[in-house]
């Protein structure tokens, strides 16, 4: 792996820890995501337990649990929404996540997909896409903000990207339940992140919307890294190289999809004894 | 934002500031309020049947106020989503502080002829409180009209939305504030006259306040206030900005994931939609002739909540046809069967909120679709 180092700039930070924004996501290592021994309670019930997950910079990762293992909450964590009790998260080699907020981690570069797709439904199709691009956020920015033209071609290749061309002009609530996990993908390409966590996306999708998806996803993954969380084990046979088992908040099993498939605990925490 | 689809590029067709018909209602709008009715109420004789009377233009100006208010409302309420049932302390901060230029311009002619307005004379102070420096100045007092619910809506604001404070919570606390203030002004130590407040007002700016042409003028700037409003509403909710502020009302979470920090935004329109109560305030003060306490109730904020309702919220006109129509209303029924008035307002609110939860707007725009 090679020494790859990006310019992000991230304005509006007030956590005193600009300083580690200017080299932006620092992949000197290798990976891009680290979480080390993570613990998360909710009255005393462990969320996650001493998880332990690196993520390297363009894999495409795709994690599977039981109900309840802990994948939802590991997503929360990365994103800001919940501080981990203990352990530490970083992105890249320097950006430590556990000291940041929501919009600050978003503006580092990750990009989190809902498990319910979570679009602006009072807005069209291309506000949606428009409101999600990557630009200065701030209040005064946005007061006088005005598309130009570089950006109506991104918002135009997302929109043929996502295959929402047509709809451009329709409140994004009209889509339909695809529709809408696409849009939402699409808003997460035009943050440009460089690391996408996608909470069941293909949930609710036509069999050739989920091949669609598939082909998507791996045209990502390279350029970006792509962490997802799935249910769906032929979508995830199709997409995946390595395979993370989270159960009851700790990493059962990582591998291929055909040496988890195979591995005693997998099979006896997804079967039973 | 509407849409051309030409070959290969999508290009946003900025939509027009309003409509023709939105041009022609504020054209309308404009000439009634600044040309026909100051004139009307000037010019013909008491006993002609075109005369307005003085009674009849101070209730247009009051609701012209109320419709500032709602207008302020409405963008913290309509369009952010987060109901503030304490509009009513920025509306009379904003009135207090004009309040005290207008009680210095009474000068001698107070009860007992001191410098000093009547009620610090009845309790026997013998100079202003270090707060009334200044209050004399009329350029002052204004900027203390801006500053005040400004200020106060700043650092509330802050604190509440950084906490991440929301829904009815959020509703509460402000609810609680107004009547934390309420009790504050209805103490004769505050520097304020207590539960009278101020009145007995003789001029605005050397001009009589009570004289025909005086009460025109300030009629004149109150619609011209209101007009710039609806401007600014139109202008900010046309903007990112208002995309972003409808964002944060109809999916908070996917805006903050987005990247966008909702403090800044929230503060923002807060803060705003304070001062232009406090604005509003300032404008009605004058027209009534007193400020008192009751203006700080509790029920008086919830009111205000209670006409953007009525008239559909996250529209442009709805919170002024509300405030239009629930306190003309109010007029004719505290005149006609004053005891009813409060279940009226109460059926009322049930009834919108039951059956028009879009308001008289969002009915009007059913109907015109069941006819399509």
């Amino acid at each position: 792996m090679s020494a790859v180092t990006e310019e992000t700039s991230v304005s509006g930070s007030t956590s005193g820890l600009s300083h580690v924004f200017k080299s932006g996501v620092d992949l000197t290592h290798g990976p891009i995501l680290y979480l080390d021994d993570i613990t998360v309670s909710f009255d005393g019930f462990k969320a996650l337990n001493k998880l332990t997950l690196t993520v390297e910079a363009g894999e495409l990762r795709c994690v599977i649990g039981p109900n309840g293992a802990g994948k939802t909450t590991m997503m929360d964590v990365i994103t800001g929404k919940t501080r981990p009790d203990e352990g530490s998260a970083f992105f890249g080699q320097t950006i430590d996540l556990t000291r940041l907020t929501e919009p600050e981690i978003a503006h580092a570069g990750i990009g989190r997909k809902f498990q319910k797709p979570t679009v602006f439904e009072n807005h069209s199709v291309f506000e949606n896409l428009e409101l999600a691009m990557k630009t200065d956020k701030r209040v005064w920015a946005s007061v006088r903000a005005r598309l130009g033209a570089e950006q109506l071609d991104r918002i135009r290749e997302t929109l043929e990207l996502i295959k929402l061309h047509g709809e451009a002009d329709l409140l994004a609530g009209l889509l339909s339940h695809g529709q809408k996990q696409w849009l939402e993908i699409g808003m997460l390409l035009m943050q440009e992140p460089r690391l996408l966590l996608l909470d069941e996306p293909v949930a609710g999708m036509t069999d050739e919307e989920t091949e669609r998806t598939a082909e998507l996803f791996k045209s990502l993954a390279g350029e970006r890294s792509v962490v997802v969380v799935e249910h769906d084990m032929e979508f995830i046979d199709s997409i995946a190289s390595v395979v993370t088992v989270l159960h009851e908040g700790a990493v059962l099993a990582e591998g291929t999809m055909d040496a988890v498939k195979n591995d005693e605990r997998v099979i006896e925490v997804y079967l039973g004894r | 934002m509407k849409l051309e689809k030409l070959e290969t590029r999508y290009i946003p067709r900025t939509e027009p500031l309003f409509s023709g018909v939105g041009w022609a209602a504020l054209g309308a709008f404009a000439l009634v309020t600044l040309v026909i009715l100051p004139l009307l109420y000037l010019l013909p004789a008491p006993d002609s049947p075109l005369h307005i009377s003085a009674y009849t233009i101070t209730l247009a100006g009051k609701i012209l106020c109320y419709c500032i208010v709602a207008m302020a409302m409405n963008l913290i309420w309509g369009y952010t989503g987060i109901l503030s049932l304490g509009h009513g302390v920025f509306f009379a901060l904003g009135g207090y502080a004009f309040g005290m230029y207008l009680m210095r311009q009474i000068g001698r002619e107070g009860q007992y002829q001191s410098d000093l307005p009547d009620f610090m004379v009845f309790l026997d102070w013998k100079a202003f409180p270090w707060f009334w420096t200044g209050s004399e100045h009329f350029l002052w007092s204004a900027l203390l009209v801006i500053l005040i619910p400004g200020v106060l809506a700043l650092v509330f604001g802050f604190f509440a939305f950084r906490s991440r404070i929301k829904g009815v919570y959020f509703s509460i606390i402000t609810q609680a504030m107004t009547f934390a203030f309420m009790l504050l002004f209805f103490r004769n130590d505050t520097g304020f006259g207590g539960n009278n407040g101020f009145t007995d007002f003789k001029r605005v700016l050397g001009f009589p306040i009570t004289a025909p042409s005086t009460r025109a003028v300030i009629f004149a700037i109150t619609a011209l206030a209101l007009i710039g409003v609806v401007f600014l509403t139109r202008f900010l909710i046309r903007s990112k900005v208002g995309r972003i502020l409808t964002a944060i009302r109809d999916s908070e979470s996917r805006l903050m994931f987005s990247g966008y920090n909702p403090l800044g935004y929230k503060l923002f329109v807060w803060t705003l939609s304070a001062v232009l109560c406090g604005i509003a305030g300032a404008l009605y003060v004058p027209q009534v002739g007193i400020i008192n306490p009751s203006e700080m109730s509790p029920a008086n904020s919830i009111e205000i909540a209670v006409w953007v309702a009525v008239g559909g919220r996250g529209t442009l006109i709805g919170p002024l046809l509300g405030a239009g129509v629930v306190n003309g209303a109010k007029s004719y029924f505290t005149q006609t069967f004053p005891e009813y008035w409060l279940f009226f307002l109460g059926l009322l609110f049930i009834l919108v909120t039951l059956f028009m939860p879009r308001g008289v707007i969002g009915l009007v725009s059913a109907i015109r679709r069941e006819r399509k």
